[in-house]
């Protein structure tokens, strides 16, 4: 009795064996691997970026072009340029994934510049905003943002509404500096003037004496670059609580007011003024099919800047599985990415054929508070933007 | 002059922080001789406890302040006269390695529960409003930090040295065996303390979440800092840890104002320098 159970057994696991043989070499998957934090303090964009993107695939019936799609996650933890190489060396050569997303940080994102270019694998940047990245292999695309696109258009916007004195305050480390350097080289060629440039220490906790050497300046308005999280709660509680808004001192800024972490700041966030390119609260049916898609996979999903840019990271992918049918063909691929344009949720957007970096408007946007949230609402269109800091 | 009032007054709100914030760790590391570096993750207990009633079930601030103080004593009991207790024996490596794995495995526990956001404590309208001192505002809610600082070294300075129960905790740190064979109930005074610790954490991590919001790696985040100021201000001084945490906040606040590019350069430098003069502690020769 036990012998034959044990015949039956193994006659149907050879059974179950040859079936799935037969099943992955007709309907081929495509391996996509997504490499982000998927833990430690930064783990909140892994989620995003899991979410945005397995939103996509869900809003387009579960398969791309036909062909099913297999994720294969894989977890950097923060800053971690050798850890990432590593990682992304085994997806590419165990794992044969056919195309690589994510990338939070830009040390991880250089970092396997080579092995992409090598390999020959499309790789799509969901997040890292520095702009020369796009540069170091023909490989990257990037879906994301970089500082000097949307601080140049804000800082035009300062020069014409009258503002000519404006003091920096940036978060001392790469980002702030670009968005430093960005900020001052447009506002003085509009013919502003930076009355002082103020660098944080990464590691500060009391905003205070900044905020009161921000008044002391004499500027009409404050430009500012800070990390999201903890730094940014606590710059924007000192400003208000150090009456800067009450003494007239505007405050400029990007993703500091991102959805993320916007339903924190309370009211004191109301009135905020910010230049970005995507807000959960544009008004379209792109926009709207989006966050449907990404609160039917989980309802506590938050659509901002980084779901956003894995979703629109999956239509590139999907769009590139298209035009190669499904085969390896890394420049193929690139050639369709290229003259790629379509109509996103931040709005239309197409990828420039000379940097695979994404052309987006840029809107103007204010924190009002609707229906008892905080939502970033547009008031104004710059029009489409390129990436500057990478033109120059 | 004006750059100096406004160093003066930063300064002495930063510090307050600093020593609230500490004093706790001044308590189990100082008084009691314990290496807990699990007290940032106590401090992250009481401070999510205010934010979650306060947030979420709607309490009021003086209400859920007491509780989560409260709350924080009776978990650092619980633990103390489980686990740790059998730690005070062993040498200060292995209580080195078991608080830090405790901090971790709280990080994860929060994480896990809350989610990796930054937490915020709803303050009631007399706290969350600024306070005009005629050349420049200042939150309301650090004249409180200020408040409660200057009370709780006072309290335990006067506990220390005039009560029984401060006598029975020195006797009890410097003289285990002799202190329990006269009589003084050693476990339930060394339980005690260490809820006492507990709580003055947890009051840190809610009266300075303003500075230093809480999230789940606030528990190794802010170690370093509150580590300084108790071991500048000297084993078991809790004045001391008052004055370094002051002094090293006017230093860090005034290297703000005028040198920032140097990042906090001279925070460690005058913490190096004050160790090198005083390594037993500021007020200690």
């Amino acid at each position: 009795m036990h012998r034959f159970a044990r015949q039956w057994s193994a006659a149907a696991s050879a059974l179950l064996l040859a079936a799935s043989f037969s099943a992955s070499t007709e309907a081929q998957t495509i391996k996509v691997g997504i490499v982000g934090p998927f833990s430690g303090p930064f783990a909140q964009y892994g989620t995003l970026f899991k979410n945005g993107a397995e939103a996509y695939v869900a809003s387009q019936g579960g398969k791309l072009a036909g062909k099913e799609i297999e994720f294969i996650y894989r977890d950097t933890g923060g800053p971690n340029p050798g850890q990432t190489k590593t990682i992304v060396q085994e997806l590419i050569v165990k794992d044969k994934v056919d195309y690589l997303g994510g990338f939070v940080f830009t040390p991880n994102a250089f970092a396997v510049a080579p092995l992409i270019q090598q390999s020959q694998t499309p790789t799509v940047i969901f997040n890292a905003a520095t702009s020369a990245i796009t540069d170091k292999s023909e490989f990257f695309i990037r879906t994301s943002y970089t500082l000097w696109q949307v601080t140049v258009p804000m800082a035009q916007w300062a020069a014409k509404s009258n503002l000519k004195k404006v003091v920096t305050a940036v978060t001392d480390y790469g980002p702030g500096i670009d968005a430093e350097t960005a900020f001052k080289s447009e506002f003085t060629k509009q013919g502003g003037t930076v009355v002082e440039s103020i660098r944080m220490p990464i590691s500060t906790t009391d905003f205070s004496p900044f905020v009161q050497r921000i008044k002391a300046s004499g500027a009409q308005a404050v430009y500012t670059f800070l990390p999201g999280g903890p730094p940014n709660l606590g710059f924007v509680k000192a400003y208000n609580e150090n009456g800067l808004a009450k003494s007239g001192i505007q405050f400029l800024g990007t993703a500091e007011t991102d959805e993320f972490d916007l339903q924190k700041f309370g009211d004191a966030a109301i009135g905020l003024t910010t230049a970005f390119h995507y807000s959960a609260a544009h008004e379209s049916p792109a926009n709207k099919k989006f966050i449907e898609a990404l609160k039917k996979r989980d309802p506590n999903a938050v659509a901002n800047y980084a779901s956003v840019g894995a979703w629109d990271g999956m239509f590139v992918i999907h769009k590139m599985i298209e035009a190669t049918g499904g085969q390896r063909d890394g420049l193929k691929a690139l050639v369709a990415a290229r003259a790629l344009q379509w109509e996103s949720p931040r709005g239309p957007v197409r990828i420039d054929a000379k940097t695979r970096h994404i052309v987006q408007n840029v809107y103007l946007r204010k924190v009002e508070k609707v229906g008892g949230a905080l939502v970033n609402k547009e008031v104004q269109n710059f029009g489409p933007q390129i990436d500057y800091g990478l033109d120059k | 002059m004006q750059t100096l009032l406004n160093i003066g007054i930063d300064g002495i709100a930063y510090g307050m922080v600093l020593f609230v914030i500490a004093v706790g760790l001044s308590v189990t590391l100082g008084l009691m001789r314990f290496v807990n570096l699990s007290h940032g993750a106590f401090a992250m207990i009481g401070g999510y406890a205010a934010a979650l009633l306060t947030r979420e079930a709607h309490w009021n601030f003086w209400l859920a302040l007491p509780v989560a103080v409260l709350g924080t004593a009776l978990i650092g009991a619980l633990l103390e006269a489980l686990v740790l207790r059998h730690l005070y024996k062993r040498s200060e490596l292995e209580q080195v390695l078991f608080t830090i794995g405790l901090a971790f495995f709280l990080i994860a526990l929060t994480n896990a529960l809350a989610g990796p956001q930054v937490q915020l404590i709803t303050l009631p309208p007399l706290l969350a409003q600024s306070v005009d001192l005629g050349f420049r505002t200042l939150p309301a809610q650090r004249l409180l930090v200020i408040a409660a600082g200057l009370l709780v070294a006072a309290g335990a300075a006067w506990t220390m040295a005039r009560t029984r129960f401060g006598i029975w905790l020195r006797a009890a740190v410097d003289h285990a065996d002799t202190a329990s064979t006269l009589g003084i109930p050693i476990r339930t005074v060394q339980c005690a303390s260490f809820a006492v610790g507990a709580a003055l954490a947890g009051l840190g991590g809610v009266l300075g979440a303003e500075l230093m919001p809480l999230e789940p790696y606030y528990a190794l985040k802010y170690l370093v800092l509150v580590l300084v100021v108790v071991a500048v201000g000297g084993m078991g001084s809790i004045m001391g840890s008052l004055v370094a945490a002051l002094s090293l906040g006017t230093i860090e606040t005034a290297s703000k104002y005028l040198a920032s590019e140097w990042g906090s350069l001279f925070f460690f430098v005058a913490m190096a320098a004050m160790l090198a003069l005083r390594p037993h502690g500021l007020l200690k020769r």
